[in-house]
């Protein structure tokens, strides 16, 4: 055990503790001066309006995509369910690469993403894609069938079984996904790093702003900034987790 | 009928537009011209440097994490003391933390300026810019892997084989390595495979550590960045197709383990 605490201070807790030294120390006038500059307050906000058009559109169609691996069936169904992991195990500048060989400048289709919000919210689609899917799919697997037949005895047509019986059912798993993707994309900087560029005010995301600053040797302002993206994360995780609980104990 | 056709193929659609058109088109890219310029980009003396560099590192990392992985999914599981869910929390934050933050964090303890960075480089260490950073910076985003698959596994198994070893004269080193990593072996085995994916595929966190000089202190994917940044497509694409090739044989073994593991 106290090889497991060291092993954990030395990688984890030493480093966190200098972040926040680097960020704090010097006073909380110097780190609220640091988030409040006007290129920091703009990737900050780009962050959260990229991460969270990315994250709803993939709660949506995720659930979409769940229900039709559990409830279709089709030929190559098994294959797609295999193909979804691909975004968790594939390199994130890969992911990236990927993209932009498709959606790029040389691109067969003549769009171009690079440099544009579409783009990066796109990238952030690609990495967040499982999660809403494996979080959901599990559930619908477990549902018991014999609500949805009751209610079609009933009556009940097929959008309103699926809005009425299934969905409820399905809203604890959708937000628990969410949450994941959302603190997954908000720190997101592999797949979005070649797609976004360096153009400040524009394509700047929080953690492509905290690479510049470090490369520009800022260490004040890039602590200060992954203080926030932290504690943004955290927060976030422990807001869907409780109202995660909080859907399935009343929502029924 | 009409219903489920419809939803069937916006979700084909939608798989199409963000996942499988473009994998297929990078795949299809690097091999326009056969598999010849492919292994000619990744046989070039940098190409070749950074793919021992990403092996170096998954040599170091990973057994690192394996072993830290079983001790803490062990200390989780099998002992209660104050502060358990910290530690757990503890093990799990790398997830929460984007990787450039990792990085950073690292270069604030070890770079020039660092809490313990001058101390090592008068000791002649050099940590950031070189591979001991790389592989700090690994180690610490694929933390959490191996303890989080172990965790619940762990807790399914419960402690009876273990008191029966341990009734028959089993030291504690003996009951663990006979009796419960056989038993956990799948669960263990998701777990390495996960750290390796993730230790090969890190970008962020080493970016900022690495200082990304080639031929020395480039992994696999700073090679990939390097490449695209100096529009050598074809060798971006070929090393971009070799990773991912070894995100599918990993996304294989997976299920494999899985299939296996729960019959």
């Amino acid at each position: 055990m106290g090889i497991a605490a060291g092993y954990l201070s030395l990688v984890v807790l030493i480093p966190l503790a200098a972040l926040a030294w680097q960020a704090l120390g010097g006073g909380w006038g110097v780190f609220w001066a640091q988030v409040t500059t006007p290129e920091a307050v703009a990737a900050l906000r780009l962050t959260v309006e990229v991460t969270t058009v990315a994250v709803l559109i993939n709660g949506v169609m995720g659930t979409l995509i769940a229900w039709v691996l559990v409830r279709d069936r089709f030929p190559g169904r098994a294959l797609i369910d295999v193909l979804l992991d691909l975004p968790f195990a594939l390199p994130t500048i890969v992911a990236g690469l990927t993209l932009l060989s498709l959606y790029g400048a040389d691109g067969p289709f003549g769009v171009n993403v690079a440099y544009t919000d579409t783009g990066i919210t796109l990238a952030l689609i690609f990495v967040t894609l499982p999660f809403s899917v494996r979080a959901v799919q599990p559930v619908l697997e477990a549902l018991d069938r014999d609500m949805e037949d009751a209610a079609a005895s009933l009556g009940a047509g097929q959008f309103t079984i699926a809005r009425r019986i299934v969905l409820p059912n399905l809203i604890p798993a959708i937000l628990s996904g969410i949450g994941l993707a959302f603190s997954r994309a908000l720190g997101e900087f592999g797949a979005v790093v070649l797609i976004a560029g360096n153009l400040p005010f524009k394509t700047e995301t929080a953690p492509v702003y905290i690479f510049g600053q470090i490369e520009n040797d800022n260490p004040q302002g890039a602590a200060a900034v992954a203080v926030v993206l932290l504690v943004g994360s955290l927060v976030l995780l422990m807001a869907f987790g409780l109202l995660e609980s909080w859907v399935s104990r009343h929502g029924r | 009928m009409a219903a489920k056709l419809g939803l069937r193929t916006v979700v084909l659609a939608y798989l199409g537009v963000v996942l499988i058109g473009p994998l297929a088109f990078v795949f299809s890219s690097a091999f326009r011209d056969g598999v010849g310029p492919v292994w000619d980009a990744v046989s070039t003396p940098d190409a070749v440097s950074a793919l021992k560099l990403t092996l170096l590192t998954a040599a170091i990392a990973v057994p690192a994490n394996t072993v830290f992985g079983v001790l803490t999914a062990l200390v989780l599981t099998r002992r209660r003391f104050p502060g358990r869910s910290l530690l757990g929390a503890l093990v799990d934050l790398p997830l929460a933390l984007s990787p450039v933050v990792v990085g950073l964090a690292l270069v604030l303890v070890w770079g020039q300026n660092g809490w313990f960075g001058g101390w090592a480089i008068r000791h002649g260490i050099s940590v950031i810019f070189s591979v001991p950073g790389i592989v700090l910076a690994t180690i610490v985003v694929s933390l959490p892997f191996v303890t989080r698959e172990l965790v619940p596994v762990l807790r399914e198994l419960g402690v009876e084989q273990q008191e029966a070893a341990a009734t028959l004269g089993a030291n504690g080193f003996q009951t663990v390595w006979r009796i419960t990593l056989p038993a956990v072996r799948h669960g263990l085995a998701y777990g390495v495979v996960l750290t390796t994916a993730r230790v090969i595929g890190e970008y962020g966190a080493v970016a900022v550590v690495s200082g990304d000089i080639a031929g020395q202190s480039q992994t696999m994917t700073l090679y990939v960045q390097d490449r695209f940044q100096a529009f050598d497509l074809v060798g971006a694409y070929s090393a971009a197709v070799v990773l991912a090739l070894i995100s599918v044989a990993t996304v294989a073994v997976l299920r494999l383990v899985n299939r296996r593991g729960n019959p």
